[in-house]
């Protein structure tokens, strides 16, 4: 209780304490630690970005980028995809529409699952991860 | 709040099942009729209390009547026999027993306090490399025939004694501190432990009064990012020092704090169904008030 309460002022004051400080600092240092770890994950996000991407619109895939950056709130993904031109929109796209929420979380079990190979990152599920690549911000700017 | 864990199986549900078979031996006669639990204790960083926690529950383990051997695996800095009181008892090292020149009954030490306790020391004048993984396999697989639990102190590191350690380990306790170091290194650890060894988490030297005041992680800041069945945690309390000075195990003082949590942690080891012991003691006078006023233990 004192704990919650001593949090509230520190929230009111705007000073958080060093303990959720480092945890902040912890979780951010082993997103981008586990991510470091596993290229081919990255790798099949990306993949599987510009899939899902291509299917609406033309993009140029050699002049496109997927980086990581630290923000205030956490690590944001963030994709740099030029676009040469759109697609005409067809009938069969709404079924497509339907599935891509599914297709985005098979892109996120690939990060928990195929972790690396020798190391077992993928073995645990980790939630936060999850979270995390959920929340993360997607630009594509049109050019 | 993140709880859910494919692999998180209380230790005390399922004592005596081993978590995955050996490679079938091909003359069953020859396999001894016991065949104790290997459990590595390891960390990662260094500092956090590895030979500690490995020299208090053998201690533990050992004066509720089972069999232990400690192992100590850091080869080049040896120092489980000092935190047990032993130094002046070790004649041989697990290298004299690898290498063949004594058997392993002559290098084992045995505890006169706990006398169901043997001590493995490392070698101090020679260095990881000189060990293998096939030997050190070999070496906890013939001790599993004879004891009923092989505790295995691994070195600070991934490297070479790190892997030396975990070879022969069904089991692994990790130990973590409260410190942003220590979590990341336990994290990496716990991948490179593999599927094959399912750990389970001790936190080492919780300050509860740090805590309450927001200035150290809590047990439950550092396990929501680990995700490990918490076996136990530990006060940072004088005792240990004093202890460890002396070469007497905590885990012998019946009036220590830290020696009851280790003893809790020993027997939720051997299965029994107690609470995981939490880290006692507000410090002074205004935590004591505050923990009258609703502040958490």
């Amino acid at each position: 209780m004192l704990n919650r309460v001593m949090e509230w002022f520190r929230a009111l004051v705007g000073t958080p304490s060093s303990s959720s400080v480092a945890k902040d600092r912890l979780r951010l240092v082993l997103l981008s630690d586990h991510l470091a770890l596993a290229p081919d994950v990255i790798e099949a996000m990306r993949r599987e970005i510009f899939d899902v991407i291509s299917r609406y619109v033309e993009v140029d895939e050699a002049r496109s980028d997927v980086s990581f950056e630290h923000k205030e709130q956490g690590i944001a993904m963030l994709a740099n995809i030029p676009i040469l031109s759109l697609k005409p929109r067809e009938p069969e796209l709404r079924s497509t529409d339907e599935s891509s929420p599914k297709e985005e979380t098979s892109v996120l079990e690939t990060v928990s699952v195929n972790g690396h190979n020798s190391d077992n990152y993928g073995r645990r599920p980790r939630k936060r991860r999850r979270r995390k690549a959920s929340g993360a911000s997607q630009t594509a700017p049109a050019q | 709040m993140e709880t859910q864990r494919v692999v998180s199986q209380p230790i005390e549900s399922s004592p005596q099942i081993e978590i995955h078979a050996p490679a079938a031996p091909v003359e069953q006669q020859k396999v001894p009729k016991t065949r104790g639990r290997s459990i590595v204790v390891t960390s990662g960083k260094g500092g956090v209390g590895k030979t500690t926690t490995t020299a208090n529950l053998g201690v533990a383990l050992a004066a509720r009547g089972a069999r232990v051997v400690l192992i100590d695996a850091d080869v080049g800095l040896r120092n489980l026999d000092l935190v047990l009181g032993l130094e002046s008892r070790v004649r041989h090292h697990v290298l004299d027993v690898l290498e063949g020149r004594v058997s392993l009954a002559d290098a084992l030490v045995r505890d006169k306090r706990v006398p169901t306790l043997y001590l493995l020391a490392a070698a101090q004048d020679r260095e990881k490399d000189d060990v293998t993984a096939d030997a050190m396999l070999g070496l906890v697989e013939q001790l599993r025939g004879e004891f009923d639990y092989v505790l295995i102190d691994s070195p600070a590191g991934i490297e070479t004694g790190f892997k030396n350690a975990i070879v022969g380990a069904d089991e692994a306790i990790v130990v973590c501190t409260p410190e942003v170091a220590a979590v990341r290194d336990v994290d990496r650890v716990i991948g490179l432990l593999g599927n094959r060894i399912n750990p389970q988490l001790v936190v080492n030297r919780i300050r509860p009064a740090l805590v309450r005041k927001g200035k150290m992680l809590s047990v439950e800041d550092v396990n929501s990012i680990l995700r490990l069945p918490l076996l136990g945690v530990l006060g940072d309390a004088p005792d240990v020092i004093v202890s460890t000075n002396r070469g007497e195990p905590v885990a012998l003082d019946e009036a220590s704090a830290t020696g009851a949590a280790y003893r809790a942690i020993a027997a939720r080891i051997a299965g029994e169904d107690v609470a995981a012991p939490q880290a006692a003691e507000p410090e002074g006078f205004l935590d004591k008030l505050g923990s009258l006023f609703g502040g958490r233990r």
